[in-house]
Protein backbone atom coordinates (compact mmCIF):
# COMPACT_ATOMS: atom_id res chain seq x y z
CA UNK A 1 0.00 0.00 0.00
CA UNK A 2 2.47 2.37 -1.07
CA UNK A 3 0.59 4.35 -3.53
CA UNK A 4 -1.65 6.14 -0.99
CA UNK A 5 0.70 8.95 -0.31
CA UNK A 6 -0.42 12.17 -2.34
CA UNK A 7 -4.19 12.71 -1.92
CA UNK A 8 -6.04 9.41 -0.30
CA UNK A 9 -4.51 8.97 2.91
CA UNK A 10 -6.11 6.32 4.51
CA UNK A 11 -7.20 6.66 7.96
CA UNK A 12 -7.37 4.71 11.00
CA UNK A 13 -10.96 4.54 12.16
CA UNK A 14 -10.79 6.15 16.03
CA UNK A 15 -13.40 6.77 18.70
CA UNK A 16 -15.21 9.44 17.46
CA UNK A 17 -15.19 12.84 18.97
CA UNK A 18 -17.81 14.33 20.96
CA UNK A 19 -18.51 17.19 18.71
CA UNK A 20 -19.20 15.27 15.47
CA UNK A 21 -22.45 15.88 13.65
CA UNK A 22 -22.88 12.00 13.29
CA UNK A 23 -20.96 9.67 15.21
CA UNK A 24 -21.85 6.09 14.98
CA UNK A 25 -19.70 4.40 17.42
CA UNK A 26 -19.10 0.51 17.06
CA UNK A 27 -22.72 -0.24 16.50
CA UNK A 28 -24.02 -4.11 15.21
CA UNK A 29 -27.56 -4.42 14.11
CA UNK A 30 -29.02 -7.50 14.01
CA UNK A 31 -32.89 -7.95 13.43
CA UNK A 32 -35.46 -11.57 13.33
CA UNK A 33 -36.44 -11.99 9.73
CA UNK A 34 -40.18 -12.96 9.31
CA UNK A 35 -39.10 -17.06 9.27
CA UNK A 36 -37.06 -16.52 12.72
CA UNK A 37 -33.72 -16.30 11.69
CA UNK A 38 -31.40 -14.16 12.61
CA UNK A 39 -29.44 -11.79 10.52
CA UNK A 40 -26.67 -9.09 10.89
CA UNK A 41 -27.19 -6.36 9.04
CA UNK A 42 -24.04 -4.18 10.30
CA UNK A 43 -21.38 -5.06 12.67
CA UNK A 44 -18.49 -3.54 14.86
CA UNK A 45 -19.50 -0.29 12.91
CA UNK A 46 -17.53 3.02 13.51
CA UNK A 47 -18.40 6.37 11.74
CA UNK A 48 -17.80 9.98 12.46
CA UNK A 49 -18.58 12.91 10.22
CA UNK A 50 -17.12 16.39 11.09
CA UNK A 51 -19.58 19.41 10.96
CA UNK A 52 -20.04 20.54 7.66
CA UNK A 53 -18.23 17.39 5.79
CA UNK A 54 -18.98 15.27 2.90
CA UNK A 55 -18.67 11.89 3.55
CA UNK A 56 -19.12 8.97 1.07
CA UNK A 57 -20.36 5.40 2.39
CA UNK A 58 -19.26 2.55 -0.67
CA UNK A 59 -19.23 -1.33 -0.51
CA UNK A 60 -20.88 -4.06 -2.83
CA UNK A 61 -24.71 -4.66 -2.59
CA UNK A 62 -26.23 -5.66 0.36
CA UNK A 63 -23.24 -5.10 2.45
CA UNK A 64 -25.62 -2.48 4.77
CA UNK A 65 -24.85 1.03 3.33
CA UNK A 66 -28.41 1.99 3.55
CA UNK A 67 -28.87 0.58 6.52
CA UNK A 68 -26.30 3.14 8.40
CA UNK A 69 -29.08 5.61 7.08
CA UNK A 70 -31.88 4.23 8.86
CA UNK A 71 -29.32 4.32 12.20
CA UNK A 72 -28.74 8.04 11.56
CA UNK A 73 -32.43 8.90 10.95
CA UNK A 74 -33.66 6.28 13.73
CA UNK A 75 -35.99 4.44 12.06
CA UNK A 76 -33.36 1.72 13.03
CA UNK A 77 -32.19 1.12 16.21
CA UNK A 78 -28.69 -0.34 17.17
CA UNK A 79 -28.76 -3.58 18.89
CA UNK A 80 -24.93 -2.65 20.37
CA UNK A 81 -23.24 0.43 20.30
CA UNK A 82 -24.75 3.77 20.06
CA UNK A 83 -25.48 6.64 17.60
CA UNK A 84 -25.26 10.23 18.65
CA UNK A 85 -26.66 13.74 16.30
CA UNK A 86 -25.09 16.50 16.86
CA UNK A 87 -24.03 15.40 19.90
CA UNK A 88 -27.33 14.12 21.07
CA UNK A 89 -28.53 10.28 21.48
CA UNK A 90 -30.88 9.45 18.51
CA UNK A 91 -34.27 8.94 20.29
CA UNK A 92 -36.52 10.15 17.26
CA UNK A 93 -36.20 11.53 13.31
CA UNK A 94 -34.34 14.79 14.09
CA UNK A 95 -35.53 18.13 12.60
CA UNK A 96 -32.03 18.83 11.50
CA UNK A 97 -32.12 16.20 8.89
CA UNK A 98 -32.71 15.73 5.87
CA UNK A 99 -33.07 12.66 3.58
CA UNK A 100 -32.93 12.15 -0.28
CA UNK A 101 -34.24 9.05 -1.78
CA UNK A 102 -32.76 6.57 -4.08
CA UNK A 103 -36.40 6.06 -5.55
CA UNK A 104 -39.01 8.99 -6.40
CA UNK A 105 -40.61 9.83 -3.35
CA UNK A 106 -41.96 12.92 -3.99
CA UNK A 107 -46.07 13.19 -3.63
CA UNK A 108 -47.47 12.40 -7.25
CA UNK A 109 -50.64 14.56 -6.57
CA UNK A 110 -48.89 17.62 -4.99
CA UNK A 111 -47.07 19.82 -7.76
CA UNK A 112 -43.88 20.95 -7.66
CA UNK A 113 -44.04 24.19 -5.11
CA UNK A 114 -46.75 22.04 -3.08
CA UNK A 115 -43.86 19.37 -3.18
CA UNK A 116 -41.39 21.59 -1.96
CA UNK A 117 -43.65 23.49 0.21
CA UNK A 118 -44.90 20.43 2.01
CA UNK A 119 -41.48 20.14 4.74
CA UNK A 120 -42.15 24.20 5.85
CA UNK A 121 -46.26 23.05 6.12
CA UNK A 122 -45.97 19.95 7.92
CA UNK A 123 -43.47 22.02 10.35
CA UNK A 124 -45.78 24.27 11.06
CA UNK A 125 -44.39 27.38 9.06
CA UNK A 126 -47.80 29.96 7.99
CA UNK A 127 -48.73 29.36 4.33
CA UNK A 128 -47.59 32.40 2.92
CA UNK A 129 -44.31 31.90 4.37
CA UNK A 130 -43.85 28.17 3.33
CA UNK A 131 -44.70 29.37 -0.05
CA UNK A 132 -42.26 31.99 -0.59
CA UNK A 133 -39.57 30.18 0.66
CA UNK A 134 -40.79 27.19 -1.60
CA UNK A 135 -40.67 29.77 -4.82
CA UNK A 136 -37.46 30.73 -4.04
CA UNK A 137 -35.71 26.97 -3.51
CA UNK A 138 -37.48 26.10 -6.69
CA UNK A 139 -35.51 28.84 -8.35
CA UNK A 140 -32.49 27.88 -7.15
CA UNK A 141 -32.63 24.57 -8.35
CA UNK A 142 -33.84 26.35 -12.26
CA UNK A 143 -37.34 24.79 -12.00
CA UNK A 144 -38.84 28.40 -11.60
CA UNK A 145 -41.31 27.73 -14.83
CA UNK A 146 -42.29 24.42 -13.74
CA UNK A 147 -44.14 25.22 -10.36
CA UNK A 148 -47.68 23.96 -11.22
CA UNK A 149 -46.34 21.08 -12.97
CA UNK A 150 -47.05 18.29 -11.50
CA UNK A 151 -44.35 15.21 -11.13
CA UNK A 152 -45.78 13.20 -13.89
CA UNK A 153 -45.19 15.71 -16.00
CA UNK A 154 -41.17 16.18 -15.53
CA UNK A 155 -38.20 14.14 -16.49
CA UNK A 156 -36.32 12.11 -13.59
CA UNK A 157 -33.48 14.53 -13.44
CA UNK A 158 -35.93 17.75 -12.79
CA UNK A 159 -37.53 15.10 -10.35
CA UNK A 160 -34.27 14.91 -8.48
CA UNK A 161 -33.96 18.56 -8.44
CA UNK A 162 -37.51 18.73 -6.97
CA UNK A 163 -36.44 16.67 -4.60
CA UNK A 164 -33.14 18.36 -3.53
CA UNK A 165 -35.39 21.59 -3.50
CA UNK A 166 -37.63 19.56 -0.72
CA UNK A 167 -34.61 18.45 1.28
CA UNK A 168 -32.90 21.57 1.60
CA UNK A 169 -35.61 24.06 2.44
CA UNK A 170 -36.01 22.54 5.91
CA UNK A 171 -32.38 23.59 5.95
CA UNK A 172 -31.15 20.08 7.25
CA UNK A 173 -27.61 20.29 9.78
CA UNK A 174 -27.13 16.64 8.32
CA UNK A 175 -28.21 15.48 4.88
CA UNK A 176 -28.31 11.55 4.06
CA UNK A 177 -28.22 10.37 0.61
CA UNK A 178 -29.43 7.48 -0.38
CA UNK A 179 -27.85 6.32 -4.28
CA UNK A 180 -29.94 9.19 -5.45
CA UNK A 181 -28.46 9.99 -8.61
CA UNK A 182 -28.21 6.13 -9.41
CA UNK A 183 -31.41 6.09 -11.59
CA UNK A 184 -29.90 9.03 -13.55
CA UNK A 185 -28.45 9.01 -17.29
CA UNK A 186 -24.95 9.84 -17.73
CA UNK A 187 -25.17 13.81 -18.44
CA UNK A 188 -28.06 14.64 -15.94
CA UNK A 189 -25.95 12.47 -13.14
CA UNK A 190 -23.08 15.11 -13.77
CA UNK A 191 -25.01 17.99 -13.50
CA UNK A 192 -26.81 17.20 -10.42
CA UNK A 193 -23.42 16.16 -8.61
CA UNK A 194 -22.53 19.86 -9.51
CA UNK A 195 -25.74 20.93 -8.38
CA UNK A 196 -25.45 19.02 -5.02
CA UNK A 197 -22.21 20.47 -4.38
CA UNK A 198 -23.34 23.84 -5.19
CA UNK A 199 -26.06 23.51 -2.50
CA UNK A 200 -23.98 22.31 -0.37
CA UNK A 201 -21.07 24.58 -0.16
CA UNK A 202 -23.99 27.44 0.65
CA UNK A 203 -25.96 25.35 3.31
CA UNK A 204 -22.81 24.29 5.33
CA UNK A 205 -24.94 20.67 5.97
CA UNK A 206 -22.89 17.63 7.25
CA UNK A 207 -22.89 14.42 4.33
CA UNK A 208 -23.30 11.40 4.47
CA UNK A 209 -24.26 10.15 0.71
CA UNK A 210 -24.27 6.25 -0.06
CA UNK A 211 -23.61 4.98 -3.61
CA UNK A 212 -22.15 1.78 -5.41
CA UNK A 213 -20.15 3.96 -7.74
CA UNK A 214 -17.01 4.72 -6.49
CA UNK A 215 -16.21 7.93 -8.99
CA UNK A 216 -19.06 9.45 -7.94
CA UNK A 217 -17.49 9.20 -4.32
CA UNK A 218 -14.56 10.37 -4.72
CA UNK A 219 -15.68 13.24 -6.92
CA UNK A 220 -17.72 14.41 -3.93
CA UNK A 221 -16.32 13.45 -1.15
CA UNK A 222 -13.66 14.76 1.83
CA UNK A 223 -13.72 11.22 2.69
CA UNK A 224 -14.43 7.74 1.51
CA UNK A 225 -15.59 4.52 3.90
CA UNK A 226 -15.03 1.48 2.12
CA UNK A 227 -17.16 -1.66 3.58
CA UNK A 228 -16.66 -4.95 3.50
CA UNK A 229 -19.29 -7.60 2.17
CA UNK A 230 -22.04 -8.43 4.05
CA UNK A 231 -22.79 -8.18 7.56
CA UNK A 232 -21.25 -4.65 6.67
CA UNK A 233 -18.52 -3.32 8.99
CA UNK A 234 -15.75 -0.43 7.44
CA UNK A 235 -12.81 -1.85 5.77
CA UNK A 236 -10.96 1.60 5.09
CA UNK A 237 -11.38 5.15 5.66
CA UNK A 238 -10.27 7.89 2.93
CA UNK A 239 -9.26 11.42 2.20
CA UNK A 240 -9.67 12.80 -0.47
CA UNK A 241 -7.99 15.96 -0.62
CA UNK A 242 -8.96 16.79 -3.89
CA UNK A 243 -9.31 20.98 -4.47
CA UNK A 244 -12.79 22.20 -4.34
CA UNK A 245 -15.09 23.78 -5.91
CA UNK A 246 -14.60 20.97 -7.69
CA UNK A 247 -15.96 20.27 -11.55
CA UNK A 248 -17.49 16.96 -12.18
CA UNK A 249 -17.56 17.01 -15.63
CA UNK A 250 -13.78 17.72 -15.46
CA UNK A 251 -12.93 16.01 -12.24
CA UNK A 252 -12.88 12.48 -13.93
CA UNK A 253 -9.98 13.52 -16.39
CA UNK A 254 -7.59 14.86 -13.29
CA UNK A 255 -4.56 12.68 -13.09
CA UNK A 256 -4.66 12.53 -9.13
CA UNK A 257 -8.34 11.95 -9.18
CA UNK A 258 -7.68 8.46 -11.33
CA UNK A 259 -4.91 7.51 -8.57
CA UNK A 260 -7.16 7.80 -5.66
CA UNK A 261 -10.10 6.18 -7.56
CA UNK A 262 -7.25 2.95 -8.62
CA UNK A 263 -6.25 2.90 -4.91
CA UNK A 264 -9.67 2.61 -3.52
CA UNK A 265 -11.28 0.42 -6.22
CA UNK A 266 -7.94 -2.26 -5.25
CA UNK A 267 -9.76 -1.95 -1.59
CA UNK A 268 -12.99 -2.52 -2.88
CA UNK A 269 -12.48 -5.40 -5.65
CA UNK A 270 -12.53 -7.74 -3.89
CA UNK A 271 -15.52 -6.93 -1.33
CA UNK A 272 -17.37 -6.88 -4.54
CA UNK A 273 -16.04 -10.47 -5.91
CA UNK A 274 -17.03 -11.44 -2.24
CA UNK A 275 -19.93 -10.02 -2.56
CA UNK A 276 -21.12 -11.42 -6.01
CA UNK A 277 -19.71 -14.65 -4.83
CA UNK A 278 -21.98 -15.02 -2.47
CA UNK A 279 -24.72 -13.40 -3.62
CA UNK A 280 -24.61 -16.59 -6.61
CA UNK A 281 -24.98 -18.92 -3.73
CA UNK A 282 -27.69 -17.60 -2.53
CA UNK A 283 -29.24 -16.28 -4.88
CA UNK A 284 -29.99 -12.68 -3.62
CA UNK B 1 -10.64 12.85 -34.99
CA UNK B 2 -12.84 15.70 -36.89
CA UNK B 3 -17.01 16.18 -36.53
CA UNK B 4 -19.42 15.28 -38.82
CA UNK B 5 -22.03 17.03 -39.17
CA UNK B 6 -25.43 16.37 -41.55
CA UNK B 7 -26.11 18.54 -44.02
CA UNK B 8 -29.77 20.13 -43.82
CA UNK B 9 -31.94 22.40 -45.25
CA UNK B 10 -34.39 24.20 -42.81
CA UNK B 11 -36.75 25.63 -44.73
CA UNK B 12 -37.63 22.10 -46.34
CA UNK B 13 -37.65 20.60 -42.97
CA UNK B 14 -40.13 22.76 -41.53
CA UNK B 15 -42.99 23.09 -44.25
CA UNK B 16 -42.48 18.93 -44.15
CA UNK B 17 -43.37 18.78 -40.63
CA UNK B 18 -46.40 20.81 -40.96
CA UNK B 19 -47.57 18.90 -43.61
CA UNK B 20 -47.16 15.73 -41.91
CA UNK B 21 -48.95 17.47 -38.53
CA UNK B 22 -51.83 18.31 -40.90
CA UNK B 23 -51.90 14.78 -41.95
CA UNK B 24 -51.76 13.09 -38.34
CA UNK B 25 -54.54 15.58 -37.35
CA UNK B 26 -56.54 14.53 -40.31
CA UNK B 27 -56.28 11.13 -39.70
CA UNK B 28 -56.89 11.46 -36.04
CA UNK B 29 -60.63 13.09 -36.96
CA UNK B 30 -61.03 10.47 -39.17
CA UNK B 31 -60.66 7.65 -36.77
CA UNK B 32 -62.68 9.20 -33.99
CA UNK B 33 -65.76 9.81 -36.57
CA UNK B 34 -65.74 6.20 -37.85
CA UNK B 35 -65.80 4.97 -34.33
CA UNK B 36 -68.72 7.33 -33.47
CA UNK B 37 -70.47 6.04 -36.44
CA UNK B 38 -69.39 2.30 -35.97
CA UNK B 39 -70.85 2.78 -32.41
CA UNK B 40 -74.24 4.25 -33.91
CA UNK B 41 -74.53 1.84 -36.48
CA UNK B 42 -74.46 -1.60 -34.11
CA UNK B 43 -77.24 0.34 -32.13
CA UNK B 44 -79.09 0.91 -34.95
CA UNK B 45 -78.85 -2.85 -36.58
CA UNK B 46 -79.47 -4.00 -33.23
CA UNK B 47 -82.59 -2.44 -32.92
CA UNK B 48 -83.63 -3.56 -36.27
CA UNK B 49 -83.47 -6.54 -36.20
CA UNK B 50 -85.03 -6.72 -32.62
CA UNK B 51 -87.77 -4.97 -34.41
CA UNK B 52 -88.30 -7.18 -37.49
CA UNK B 53 -87.88 -10.35 -35.80
CA UNK B 54 -90.78 -9.27 -33.43
CA UNK B 55 -92.43 -8.05 -36.30
CA UNK B 56 -92.09 -11.50 -38.36
CA UNK B 57 -92.47 -14.11 -35.30
CA UNK B 58 -88.75 -14.59 -35.01
CA UNK B 59 -89.06 -13.40 -31.81
CA UNK B 60 -92.30 -13.86 -29.42
CA UNK B 61 -92.99 -10.17 -28.20
CA UNK B 62 -95.08 -11.70 -25.29
CA UNK B 63 -91.67 -12.65 -23.88
CA UNK B 64 -88.95 -10.66 -25.20
CA UNK B 65 -91.05 -7.31 -26.16
CA UNK B 66 -89.75 -5.39 -29.00
CA UNK B 67 -87.82 -1.50 -29.02
CA UNK B 68 -91.40 -0.20 -30.10
CA UNK B 69 -93.36 -1.77 -27.18
CA UNK B 70 -90.56 -0.82 -24.78
CA UNK B 71 -90.84 2.68 -26.06
CA UNK B 72 -95.05 3.23 -26.03
CA UNK B 73 -94.45 1.77 -22.25
CA UNK B 74 -92.04 4.14 -21.82
CA UNK B 75 -94.12 7.26 -23.01
CA UNK B 76 -97.39 6.04 -21.91
CA UNK B 77 -95.46 5.88 -17.82
CA UNK B 78 -93.95 9.28 -19.07
CA UNK B 79 -97.20 11.08 -19.77
CA UNK B 80 -99.75 9.21 -18.04
CA UNK B 81 -98.24 8.27 -14.73
CA UNK B 82 -97.73 4.19 -13.79
CA UNK B 83 -99.99 2.02 -11.39
CA UNK B 84 -98.47 3.25 -8.47
CA UNK B 85 -98.13 6.95 -9.25
CA UNK B 86 -95.77 9.61 -11.36
CA UNK B 87 -93.06 7.91 -12.97
CA UNK B 88 -90.48 10.91 -11.69
CA UNK B 89 -91.57 9.79 -8.28
CA UNK B 90 -90.68 6.09 -8.56
CA UNK B 91 -87.64 7.13 -10.37
CA UNK B 92 -86.58 9.66 -7.02
CA UNK B 93 -87.21 7.30 -4.63
CA UNK B 94 -84.94 4.53 -5.83
CA UNK B 95 -82.46 7.29 -6.31
CA UNK B 96 -82.78 8.19 -2.74
CA UNK B 97 -82.57 4.79 -1.53
CA UNK B 98 -79.52 4.23 -3.59
CA UNK B 99 -77.63 7.65 -3.06
CA UNK B 100 -78.29 7.26 0.80
CA UNK B 101 -77.24 3.91 0.73
CA UNK B 102 -73.95 4.66 -1.34
CA UNK B 103 -73.07 7.33 0.71
CA UNK B 104 -73.37 5.79 4.14
CA UNK B 105 -71.78 2.67 2.09
CA UNK B 106 -68.91 4.55 0.94
CA UNK B 107 -67.99 6.70 3.44
CA UNK B 108 -68.50 4.15 6.06
CA UNK B 109 -66.25 1.70 3.89
CA UNK B 110 -63.11 4.12 3.76
CA UNK B 111 -63.37 5.05 7.16
CA UNK B 112 -63.02 1.33 8.16
CA UNK B 113 -60.33 0.80 5.31
CA UNK B 114 -58.15 3.77 6.81
CA UNK B 115 -57.99 2.62 10.35
CA UNK B 116 -57.51 -1.02 9.76
CA UNK B 117 -54.87 -0.37 7.11
CA UNK B 118 -53.14 1.86 9.51
CA UNK B 119 -53.41 -0.65 12.51
CA UNK B 120 -51.86 -3.76 12.08
CA UNK B 121 -53.26 -5.33 15.03
CA UNK B 122 -56.97 -4.24 14.40
CA UNK B 123 -56.20 -5.54 10.94
CA UNK B 124 -54.79 -9.07 11.95
CA UNK B 125 -57.99 -9.24 14.38
CA UNK B 126 -60.75 -8.11 12.22
CA UNK B 127 -59.61 -9.65 8.97
CA UNK B 128 -61.38 -13.09 9.67
CA UNK B 129 -64.55 -11.77 10.29
CA UNK B 130 -64.74 -9.39 7.48
CA UNK B 131 -63.64 -12.08 5.31
CA UNK B 132 -66.70 -14.46 6.40
CA UNK B 133 -68.71 -11.49 6.08
CA UNK B 134 -68.01 -10.77 3.05
CA UNK B 135 -68.48 -14.22 1.84
CA UNK B 136 -72.59 -14.22 3.33
CA UNK B 137 -75.00 -13.77 0.25
CA UNK B 138 -75.58 -10.16 0.92
CA UNK B 139 -78.82 -9.90 -1.24
CA UNK B 140 -80.38 -12.73 1.31
CA UNK B 141 -79.81 -9.96 4.24
CA UNK B 142 -82.85 -7.72 2.24
CA UNK B 143 -85.56 -10.06 3.57
CA UNK B 144 -84.15 -10.12 7.66
CA UNK B 145 -84.04 -5.85 6.47
CA UNK B 146 -87.42 -6.07 5.58
CA UNK B 147 -88.77 -8.02 8.28
CA UNK B 148 -86.64 -5.91 10.93
CA UNK B 149 -87.17 -2.40 9.12
CA UNK B 150 -90.59 -2.69 7.34
CA UNK B 151 -91.82 -1.62 3.69
CA UNK B 152 -90.38 1.81 3.70
CA UNK B 153 -87.07 3.31 2.69
CA UNK B 154 -84.79 2.22 5.71
CA UNK B 155 -84.82 -1.40 4.76
CA UNK B 156 -83.76 -0.72 1.19
CA UNK B 157 -81.02 1.98 2.09
CA UNK B 158 -79.83 -0.88 4.76
CA UNK B 159 -79.29 -3.18 1.54
CA UNK B 160 -77.83 -0.85 -0.39
CA UNK B 161 -75.60 0.05 2.73
CA UNK B 162 -74.33 -3.16 3.14
CA UNK B 163 -74.06 -4.05 -0.76
CA UNK B 164 -71.89 -0.80 -1.01
CA UNK B 165 -69.48 -0.82 2.15
CA UNK B 166 -67.54 -4.35 1.61
CA UNK B 167 -66.13 -3.39 -1.73
CA UNK B 168 -65.57 0.07 -1.20
CA UNK B 169 -63.92 -1.25 2.42
CA UNK B 170 -61.65 -3.96 0.66
CA UNK B 171 -60.47 -0.96 -1.54
CA UNK B 172 -59.43 1.18 0.65
CA UNK B 173 -58.04 -1.16 2.83
CA UNK B 174 -55.71 -2.16 -0.13
CA UNK B 175 -54.81 1.59 -1.09
CA UNK B 176 -53.59 2.23 2.19
CA UNK B 177 -52.16 -1.08 2.19
CA UNK B 178 -50.63 -0.32 -1.06
CA UNK B 179 -49.10 3.56 -0.09
CA UNK B 180 -45.80 3.69 -0.85
CA UNK B 181 -42.92 3.17 2.04
CA UNK B 182 -40.06 5.78 0.40
CA UNK B 183 -43.04 8.61 0.39
CA UNK B 184 -44.04 7.81 3.89
CA UNK B 185 -41.04 7.93 5.10
CA UNK B 186 -39.93 10.97 3.51
CA UNK B 187 -42.84 12.69 5.10
CA UNK B 188 -41.69 11.31 8.46
CA UNK B 189 -38.10 12.96 7.95
CA UNK B 190 -40.09 16.03 6.54
CA UNK B 191 -41.57 16.63 9.64
CA UNK B 192 -45.13 15.00 9.02
CA UNK B 193 -46.87 13.93 12.60
CA UNK B 194 -48.91 10.32 12.15
CA UNK B 195 -52.30 12.81 11.96
CA UNK B 196 -50.52 14.23 8.63
CA UNK B 197 -49.06 11.13 6.97
CA UNK B 198 -52.66 9.59 6.86
CA UNK B 199 -54.09 13.32 5.89
CA UNK B 200 -51.49 13.92 3.31
CA UNK B 201 -50.00 10.66 2.42
CA UNK B 202 -51.80 7.87 2.89
CA UNK B 203 -55.29 9.15 1.68
CA UNK B 204 -54.20 10.47 -1.49
CA UNK B 205 -52.32 7.50 -2.68
CA UNK B 206 -55.31 5.21 -1.78
CA UNK B 207 -57.91 7.64 -3.29
CA UNK B 208 -57.36 6.13 -6.91
CA UNK B 209 -58.50 2.60 -5.19
CA UNK B 210 -61.48 4.08 -3.45
CA UNK B 211 -62.51 5.71 -6.68
CA UNK B 212 -62.60 2.41 -8.85
CA UNK B 213 -64.77 1.22 -6.02
CA UNK B 214 -66.73 3.95 -6.19
CA UNK B 215 -67.74 3.20 -9.70
CA UNK B 216 -68.50 -0.55 -9.17
CA UNK B 217 -70.11 0.10 -6.14
CA UNK B 218 -72.60 2.91 -7.20
CA UNK B 219 -74.34 -0.38 -9.21
CA UNK B 220 -74.33 -2.48 -6.39
CA UNK B 221 -76.46 0.53 -4.50
CA UNK B 222 -78.63 0.27 -7.07
CA UNK B 223 -79.41 -3.35 -7.03
CA UNK B 224 -79.46 -3.10 -3.17
CA UNK B 225 -82.36 -0.87 -3.89
CA UNK B 226 -84.15 -2.36 -7.14
CA UNK B 227 -84.19 -5.77 -4.75
CA UNK B 228 -85.09 -3.95 -1.28
CA UNK B 229 -88.23 -3.05 -3.67
CA UNK B 230 -88.59 -6.21 -5.05
CA UNK B 231 -88.80 -8.05 -1.76
CA UNK B 232 -91.50 -5.79 -0.32
CA UNK B 233 -91.90 -1.85 -0.95
CA UNK B 234 -94.82 0.70 -1.74
CA UNK B 235 -92.89 3.01 -3.80
CA UNK B 236 -90.08 3.04 -6.49
CA UNK B 237 -88.53 1.25 -10.08
CA UNK B 238 -87.91 -2.55 -8.66
CA UNK B 239 -91.81 -2.36 -7.69
CA UNK B 240 -92.22 -1.20 -10.75
CA UNK B 241 -90.56 -4.32 -12.72
CA UNK B 242 -91.96 -6.60 -10.21
CA UNK B 243 -95.57 -5.13 -10.70
CA UNK B 244 -94.72 -5.76 -14.28
CA UNK B 245 -93.99 -9.27 -13.92
CA UNK B 246 -97.05 -10.27 -12.14
CA UNK B 247 -99.12 -9.02 -15.08
CA UNK B 248 -96.90 -10.53 -17.74
CA UNK B 249 -96.06 -7.25 -19.37
CA UNK B 250 -92.58 -7.95 -20.43
CA UNK B 251 -92.33 -4.24 -21.69
CA UNK B 252 -93.15 -2.91 -18.60
CA UNK B 253 -89.55 -5.64 -17.60
CA UNK B 254 -87.84 -3.91 -20.47
CA UNK B 255 -88.91 -0.30 -19.99
CA UNK B 256 -87.97 -0.50 -16.07
CA UNK B 257 -84.67 -1.85 -16.92
CA UNK B 258 -84.11 0.81 -19.63
CA UNK B 259 -84.54 3.46 -17.27
CA UNK B 260 -82.68 2.22 -14.53
CA UNK B 261 -79.71 1.64 -16.94
CA UNK B 262 -80.14 5.55 -17.56
CA UNK B 263 -79.80 6.32 -14.27
CA UNK B 264 -76.51 4.52 -13.77
CA UNK B 265 -74.67 5.69 -16.80
CA UNK B 266 -75.94 9.03 -15.75
CA UNK B 267 -74.08 8.61 -12.24
CA UNK B 268 -71.42 7.20 -13.35
CA UNK B 269 -70.55 10.47 -15.56
CA UNK B 270 -71.09 12.17 -12.66
CA UNK B 271 -68.64 9.81 -10.67
CA UNK B 272 -65.92 10.07 -14.00
CA UNK B 273 -65.90 13.83 -14.06
CA UNK B 274 -65.56 13.84 -9.97
CA UNK B 275 -62.45 10.98 -10.58
CA UNK B 276 -61.08 13.59 -13.17
CA UNK B 277 -61.40 16.37 -10.65
CA UNK B 278 -59.74 14.67 -7.63
CA UNK B 279 -56.74 13.01 -9.39
CA UNK B 280 -56.04 15.33 -12.02
CA UNK B 281 -52.28 14.64 -11.02
CA UNK B 282 -52.44 11.37 -12.61
CA UNK B 283 -50.80 10.84 -16.47
CA UNK B 284 -53.51 10.58 -18.42
CA UNK B 285 -54.18 7.08 -19.52
CA UNK B 286 -52.61 5.48 -22.23
CA UNK B 287 -55.64 4.49 -24.88
CA UNK B 288 -57.83 7.45 -23.81
CA UNK B 289 -60.47 8.10 -26.42
CA UNK B 290 -62.29 11.00 -26.40
CA UNK B 291 -65.91 10.27 -25.54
Amino acid sequence: MQLQTMAAEKLSPAAPPADAAIAIDDVTLRFVTPDGHMMTAIRDFTMTVARGEFACVVGPTGCGKSTTLNLVTGLLRPTTGNVRVMGNPVTEISRDIGFVFQADALFPWRSVIDNVAAGPLYRGTPKAQAYDRARDWIARVGLARFEKHYPHQLSGGMRKRVALAQTFINQPKILLMDEPFSALDMQTRTAMQDELLGLWSELKSSVVFVTHDLEEAVALADKVYVLTAGPGTVKSVYRIDLPRPRVMADIRYDQKFIEIAKVIWNDLREEVQLGQSRGLQTGH
Amino acid sequence: MTAISPASDQAARATSIVAAEARARARLRRRHALVIGLRLAILIVFLALWELGADYGVIDPFFFSSPSGIWEQIWSWVTEGTSQGPLWLQIYVTLEETFLGFAIGAVGGIAAGIVLGRNKLLADVFSIYIKIANSVPRVVLGSVFIIALGLGMASKVALAVVMVFFVVFANAFQGVREADRAMIANAQILGASPYQITATVIIPSAMSWILASLHVSFGFALVGAVVGEFLGAKQGMGLLISTAQGAFNANGVFAAMIILAVMALVVEFIITRFENYVVKWRPAPFNEQGT
